[in-house]
């Protein structure tokens, strides 16, 4: 007291502000003050309910002067105008004050009055959040009397510059939130704003109560007891106006023995309708020995074979196997190397960055589509995490043969007049041999068994050469390629 | 001493534990042959299927009911908005958040799944709720500001499309027929009709397929009915419908709704033999691959009859805690899943420090790091410095120079920070190499006592 007398005493300039969330006047104050270069400790501030703003006595702002600070730093200001430190006049302005010659002061958040300021912040923004969270209404009458009330004890005068929130969510509704030093009112259309209530303007016990009770108290787990996280962020202050709270106490009381109970107790019998339930749903089926497709009369059969495929650890990150398409009498097979995210996620081959490109240019080589079947040298996709993407690994050289297993039995159900691999992996694939395909385009290679296969690039090789002049070329090449295969087919 | 043989437990209707017990001194309902199912059913009141569905939901971790697209009432008149960041309306004594009405329609099913309250052979009380129901308890509790909206699972009745599409009326009535704006999360069954998950997506902020265990070995042994295929095949396709419907149609030029809070699943921790390396593996491949939003992870529990086929323990807490974090590492941090795990002993993360701090331990030649200087990934391993804190160091420093004083005044404890940087004034010296340096940091090994 002494030293708050003594500096009403020292002080050059004595603000009286006529309420605490009087802003404006607030602003107007410090703006005269500041323009007047009159340092933080010359002045006093004091707030005096309903004594009606006292600007008498404040100096008037010199000719042309102007005050320029950030726009930002003002609506900062203005939040933390809310806090209820009876001393956040003063140290605003000193904040104000700074400003001046100190425009980027806020961001210097290790600055010791800044950290100060952060913290006024935070805790105007805390308030606002749990005056979100734990506001309580209650409701009176029925259908068009329908009205809900609620009464909130916030920290800081948060109450109007939360209340648009509370009109944008319940637009629809006729409301009223009551707290000690003002209220706010919505009646549909219109936000009102009144003087402070006290608790016992509040309506008796609203029925819904007892149900928000039932719903807290079943979906606690005693097995998890954890009072202190749930205290960090549901202080005790406000448990008097949570419904809920009541409840605490016996809650925690009675957990460990629940959890015990739990633990203790031994498994009973199954429930009497479960030999129903699992004769009717889920009927026991003759084991099946793992289908290998290798009895597959049709692409399809070889298919459905091919879904459960663990021939090789790959199938452990991918979602499904992705295998070829096509039908069953196609005149020419295109392989390539393995599926990608696109073709994993879709299940169907092709489909992908890649795919578009090679599909783009099979149709301008006017291949026939009805005669194509096109699949992957390796059915699963090969991958790294890397945050939300896939990075595409290289299939090796097990994989690739794991693999062989079912691009054979493709092969030998379609017998094609002509293979065209595309790109290393598929030739290696085929060929049973790392071949350099760089050397080999466009020559066709006739394997032991009489198989022609063709040789070019995977039309990815043209998505990955960044300079579009090249990348044009490439395109142009690998469309002569196909123009080739069409040739070579006599189609 | 051998075991003792199971009690059979004839009383179908009697309570969870005892807690629900003292807290409904009611008689406990029989469903009995001589009484038809709905008969059972009409006999239950709201409160009472309240009781039994909530318990029944509460072992699904995710209470989130962020990310939503930005929506309010102003237009419509109803009621309902949802503003990007979530709310939590109240906590329980487990620590955990409550921002949902967070239900099961119903938890009869016919799946077996033994790590499961609801499993076909528990004898757990069961009810279910109309739609109806579930749409005004939801407006009820929405209107007196207890939830953010709600988060609806069920267990499988009948057929999945029958149970899926009792789950979207719900969703559709809330929005159709009462303009609700407020959060809607549908847990959705993976065997499902591709136009219910149209439809879920239209109405909800979230859609989530649980994944259930880490591994699919674990499925196979715990929930032998699921199909691991067919629950990655579903997510894949939520995926690219998500992706899909947030590209402009052609027509309108404009998006159309489809799950703006994107999806996310749920794994059980210490129900299987599986390692945190394997845990960690695989929520990084259901990152890459589905674009999850959040992976939950939620401790075994014990739960109301148990099933033989699993252990009976305290739920592993610190377990869970530590793959939050290594989770988050991955997420915010920058980490690799295997920079987490390399070097820990079988696989399991350290439960004494966190794996930040784990891993600076192991890396010290990586440290100190200046923090005038250091770009933001390296701020970023700095144990002790959160996104947040190394934010604001990068834009303190551009205009003053950091001491270790005004380092922390932007972190939560400087005391962990201190080994692992230098600055203006501070250099750590032998500190970061010092033999008992993990001592010094490893919080005392807390006592855990009851309030």
């Amino acid at each position: 007291m002494m030293k708050h007398a003594a500096a009403l005493h020292l002080a050059r300039f004595f603000v009286v502000l006529d309420s605490e969330t009087n802003f404006a006047g607030w602003r107007d104050a410090a703006r005269r003050l500041v323009l007047n270069d009159v340092p933080p400790e010359d002045i006093a501030w004091e707030v005096r309910e309903g004594a009606g703003l006292k600007g008498a006595g404040l100096p008037d702002i010199p000719e042309g002067a102007e005050l320029r600070v950030p726009r930002e730093a003002v609506s900062r200001l203005e939040t933390a105008f809310c806090h209820s430190d009876p001393n956040r006049f003063g140290f605003l302005y000193r904040i104000l004050w700074r400003l001046r010659n100190e425009p980027e002061l806020l961001k210097i958040a290790s600055d010791s009055d800044v950290r100060r300021f952060e913290t006024m912040e935070k805790a105007i923004r805390r308030d606002i959040h749990k005056m979100r969270a734990f506001v309580r209404f209650r409701k009176l009458g029925e259908g068009d009397d329908e009205r809900f009330i609620a009464w909130f004890e916030p920290d800081h005068f948060i109450v109007e510059r939360n209340a648009p929130f509370f009109v944008r969510r319940f637009t629809g509704m006729r409301w009223s939130i009551l707290t000690p030093y003002a209220s706010i009112a919505w009646d549909g259309s219109s936000l009102l704003v009144g003087p402070g209530a006290t608790k016992r303007d509040l309506p008796p016990e609203d029925g819904s109560e007892e149900l928000w009770q039932t719903y807290f108290r079943s979906i606690f787990n005693p097995a998890r007891l954890k009072v202190k996280a749930m205290q960090a962020e549901m202080p005790k202050k406000y448990w008097r106006n949570l419904p809920e709270a009541a409840l605490i106490p016996e809650m925690i009381a009675g957990a460990e023995g629940a959890a015990k109970e739990m633990i203790a107790r031994m498994p009973t019998v199954p429930a009497p309708h479960h030999a129903k339930v699992q004769a009717k749903h889920w009927p026991k089926r003759e084991p099946q020995a793992d289908n290998d497709g290798a009895d597959a009369a049709t692409i399809d059969e070889l298919h459905d074979a091919a879904m459960g495929c663990r021939r090789c650890p790959l199938w452990e990150g991918a979602t499904q196997t992705v295998f070829g398409e096509g039908p069953d009498n196609a005149r020419i097979v295109f392989v390539g190397e393995q599926p990608g995210d696109q073709e994993d996620i879709a299940g169907r081959p092709f489909v992908g960055p890649a795919g578009k490109v090679f599909n783009a240019i099979l149709e301008e080589a006017q291949i026939d589509r009805q005669i194509t079947y096109v699949t992957n040298a390796v059915k699963h996709f090969k991958f790294e995490p890397r945050g939300k993407r896939r990075i595409h690994m290289k299939p090796n050289t097990g994989e690739i043969r794991a693999c062989n297993w079912w691009l054979n039995h493709e092969l030998a159900l379609i017998k094609p007049d002509l293979v065209v691999a595309l790109g290393a992996t598929a030739a290696q694939a085929l060929l049973g041999k790392v071949v350099p395909i760089t050397k080999l385009r466009g020559q066709v290679v006739t394997r032991e068994d009489g198989l022609q296969v063709y040789l070019t690039v995977h039309p990815s090789f043209i998505l990955r050469i960044q300079e579009p002049a090249a990348a044009a070329d490439e395109r142009m090449r690998f469309l002569n390629d196909l123009k080739d295969v069409k040739k070579l087919m006599g189609v | 001493m051998s075991p003792a043989p199971p009690r059979p437990d004839p009383a179908f209707g009697r309570p969870f534990c005892a807690n629900t017990e003292k807290y409904f001194p009611q008689p406990a309902l029989a469903f009995s042959a001589d009484r038809t199912y709905s008969e059972h059913m009409a006999q239950l009141s709201v409160r009472e299927k309240l009781a039994v569905l909530s318990d029944a939901a509460k072992y699904d971790a995710s209470c989130a009911s962020s990310g939503a697209a930005k929506r309010n009432s102003l237009k419509s008149g109803g009621i309902g908005s949802t503003e990007g960041m979530g709310i939590c309306h109240s906590y329980a004594p487990d620590g955990r958040c409550i921002s949902l009405l967070k239900i099961l329609l119903t938890n009869f099913c016919v799946y077996d799944c033994s790590y499961c309250v609801n499993r076909s052979s528990s004898n757990v009380r069961r009810a279910r709720f109309t739609p109806k129901e579930v749409v005004d308890l939801t407006l009820d509790f929405y209107k007196r500001n207890y939830i953010e909206g709600l988060f609806l699972s069920s267990g499988v009745v009948r057929s999945p499309d029958e149970t899926m599409g009792e789950m979207v009326e719900v969703a559709r009535s809330l929005r159709e027929d009462h303009r609700f704006q407020g959060y809607i999360h549908l847990k959705t069954i993976p065997e499902c009709s591709q136009e219910l998950i149209e439809k879920a997506g239209r109405y909800a902020d979230r859609l989530s397929i649980n994944v259930e265990l880490p591994t699919d070995e674990g499925v196979k042994k715990l929930a032998p009915e699921k199909k691991p295929e067919t629950i990655r095949v579903s997510m894949a396709k939520l995926r690219s419908k998500i992706e899909e419907k947030a590209e402009p149609t052609l027509q309108t030029k404009r998006r159309e709704r489809f799950a703006p809070g994107g999806q996310s699943t749920q794994m059980i921790i210490g129900a299987d033999q599986t390692s945190d390396e394997g845990i960690l593996k695989t929520s990084a491949r259901l990152y890459g691959s589905y674009r999850l939003r959040r992976v939950y992870y939620s401790a075994f529990s014990p739960i109301p009859d148990s099933s033989a086929a699993l252990p009976l323990m305290k739920p592993p807490l610190m377990r869970e805690h530590r793959l939050y974090q290594a989770d988050w590492l991955m997420r915010f941090y920058g980490f690799r899943q295997d920079e987490i795990t390399a070097g820990q002993k079988g696989g399991m993360l350290d439960l004494a420090v966190d794996p930040k701090l784990a891993w600076a331990l192991g890396h010290r030649a990586m440290f100190p790091v200046d923090v005038n200087r250091a770009d933001r990934e390296a701020l970023l391993r700095v144990p002790g410095l959160g996104v947040k804190s190394v934010d604001r160091i990068l834009s303190s420093r551009r205009h003053r120079k950091m001491r270790l004083e005004d380092v922390g005044r932007l972190c939560a404890s400087i005391t962990k920070v201190r080994p692992f940087i230098t600055a203006a004034d501070w250099s750590p010296g032998n500190l970061t190499d010092s033999a008992n340096l993990r001592g010094r940091l490893a919080p005392e090994p807390e006592q855990l006592s009851l309030f």
